[in-house]
């Protein structure tokens, strides 16, 4: 029986072989990471920004919207998760369903501002949105702290049943960002395969066409900034965690390219593995260019330029087009009726 | 009655009045043709009737349905489809997944982020029922991109199709197509007209007067004339440019 899931996903990008390998490396990282002369939170860091960059690969990659403002949601994530336990209570999950929704909500607004309009205007405002909630957590003293931020943010014990870990070990907390980031790169996959993802694609490759087979593509352009809003808060909530604090420079326009240029490194833009591959890479840029010199990030921005000409479609491209070089098969065979 | 009526329908571009004064009226179960000169207002008149751009004057019915200024998506659900003179294709999709996202069914499951893809090879026979009627049920699995000029025209009005649509509106099906794949366009029509309603925009005079049970000319955003084709053939205009007089 042919069934949807037969029809190519975007650059043919496998997934059993990909996402075994993500795994297996997310579940062995802490064996190794010390003795290769890292750290734990290195891995901490790196995938909770792969959370943020996958999610935010949905809109940028997938549904083809360029926002050039999406720390502020990781900001927001961030605020909101720190607020809830020195606010409320003492709570994991409360403070990240806390994140997840202010992310949504403040997603869901400035998407309402943005789904009309596409290309420049798009990119621009979302820039400036980004810049005004940087401004508020900057100017709100009372609330956020100001330039300092919320300082002395808890890392709450994750409690199920009878269970409880204590996450102030940061091996106990990688685990837990790790699982995580493991289910959200899943939960996506199914996303961007099911219709919803594929029309989302669609929007990207011709939103005129979308509309004119009755897509109201307003609305699929808003649920894809919000949903994109929403994990960017997860990653902001756990971030949060990760340095306990939340501070305005985690909302900054410099974090706002930064996801950006992961993606575009990464190969986003061609293969659904590309923003973890970007953020892999941006990480052991920081990590060893940075160990060499102090300029490292002068360097990466050199490579980012360069890649930028030369291979466009990021490192996943790269391999995408390595592999099409090897002995050529029909470019989609059509799959076997059973 | 007639299935699709646009009355005096105006549009202006800033101080540039485009359509000054359309009125049409479409039977059910005809094929209706729209000609006239390049830049008479033709696609600017479809963009209108299809809800691209709302009119500034006028009004247009569907089905008795008042659908004037309404979003394409809207007109597009209650059955109005259309192709672009310009393609206008999903590129990196595969032949078959073009038709499938037009597909009702299709539509009507895409709203859940986390449906499986259980029970879908209903649709798959669905959008290659659709393909086989424009005859690409071969090319299915092909890159839509990869696709010959001809072939993509054809995708581009099996998109059109496998919206379900009652009248299906074609703007210059038969632009840069030789000989052979008019002839086989022409065809379609012809077995497409049993089940649809079809307006189309058409600059190859024969193909028109062979397939139109009525014409209507565009010029200068006003309908100059209008006929069957063979009362047509008279009018000044017409007469002209089929000796190729006016382009
Ligand atoms: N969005 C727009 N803004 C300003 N002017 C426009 C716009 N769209 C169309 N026009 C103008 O309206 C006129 C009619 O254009 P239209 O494309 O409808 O002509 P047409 O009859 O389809 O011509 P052709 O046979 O070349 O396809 C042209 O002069 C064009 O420049
Ligand atoms: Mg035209």
């Amino acid at each position: 029986m042919i069934t949807l899931s037969d029809i190519p996903p975007r650059g043919g990008a496998g997934f059993a072989g990909p996402m075994a390998l993500f795994v297996l490396v997310l579940a062995t990282l802490p064996l190794w990471i010390a003795p290769i002369g890292l750290y734990e939170y290195l891995g901490i860091e790196i995938a909770i920004w792969i959370l943020f960059a996958m999610g935010f690969n949905l809109l940028f990659g997938y549904t083809g919207l360029h926002s050039f403002g999406h720390g502020a949601y990781l900001g927001i994530g961030a605020y909101a998760f720190g607020l809830f336990q020195q606010q409320v209570m003492v709570s994991l999950w409360g403070g990240l369903f806390c994140a997840i929704t202010a992310a949504l909500l403040a997603g869901a607004i400035v998407g309402a501002f943005l789904s009309h309009r596409r290309g420049i205007y798009y990119a621009l405002l979302t820039i400036a949105f980004g810049q005004v909630f940087w401004f508020c957590a900057m100017k709100l003293h009372g609330i956020t702290g100001g330039e300092d931020g919320l300082l002395g943010i808890p890392r709450p014990d994750l409690i199920i049943g009878a269970w409880r870990v204590d996450l102030n070990d940061n091996t106990n907390f990688y685990w837990f960002v790790a699982a995580i980031a493991a289910l959200a790169v899943l939960a996506l996959w199914r996303i961007v395969n099911a219709p919803f993802g594929r029309v989302l694609q669609a929007i990207r490759q011709n939103e005129t066409r979308a509309r004119f087979v009755g897509y109201d593509v307003w609305r699929w352009k808003w649920l894809a900034f919000t949903l994109s809003a929403g994990f960017a808060g997860l990653a902001g909530g756990l971030f949060a965690m990760a340095q306990q604090s939340a501070y305005p420079d985690v909302m900054s326009l410099h974090q706002s390219g930064l996801i950006v240029m992961m993606v575009l490194i990464g190969g986003g833009l061609v293969n659904f593995w590309g923003p973890v591959l970007g953020v892999v890479l941006y990480y052991i840029a920081r990590d060893i260019l940075g160990g060499l010199t102090e300029a490292w990030l002068l360097w990466y921005g050199l490579l980012f330029v360069i890649m930028v000409m030369v291979r466009p479609e990021g490192v996943a491209g790269l391999f995408h087009s390595l592999k099409q070089r090897l002995p050529r098969q029909a470019s989609v065979t059509k799959p076997e009726q059973a | 009655m007639a299935l699709f009526r646009a009355e005096g329908i105006q549009k202006r571009f800033g101080a540039r009045v485009v359509l000054e004064n359309i009125t049409l009226s479409i039977e059910a179960g005809s094929v209706h043709g729209i000609m006239g000169p390049n830049g008479a207002g033709k696609t600017t008149c479809f963009h209108v009737l299809t809800g691209h751009h709302a009119p500034d004057a006028g009004r247009i019915t569907f089905d008795g349905r008042d659908i004037t200024g309404l979003k394409p998506h809207v007109i597009a659900r209650l059955g109005v489809s259309r192709s672009f003179q310009m393609m206008n294709l999903f590129d990196d999709a595969v032949v078959i997944e073009n038709v499938m996202l037009a597909l009702p069914a299709f539509r009507a499951i895409s709203g859940r982020p986390f449906r499986t893809s259980f029970g879908d090879s209903r649709l798959i026979e669905a959008a290659l029922e659709v393909l086989d009627q424009v005859g690409l049920a071969e090319r299915a699995w092909h890159n839509a991109k990869s696709l010959s000029y001809g072939d993509r025209r054809a995708l581009e009005i099996a998109v059109a199709l496998a919206a379900e649509p009652r009248i299906l509106f074609l703007d210059e099906p038969t632009a840069g197509l030789g000989a052979k794949a008019t002839q086989n366009l022409a065809q379609l029509i012809r077995r497409l007209r049993q089940r649809y309603t079809i307006c189309l925009i058409e600059h190859d005079m024969r193909f028109l007067f062979e397939l139109a049970d009525r014409i209507s000319v565009i010029h200068w955003g006003q309908v100059i004339a209008e006929g069957a084709p063979e009362a047509l053939k008279a009018n000044k205009w017409v007469a002209r440019s089929a000796l190729g007089e006016v382009a």
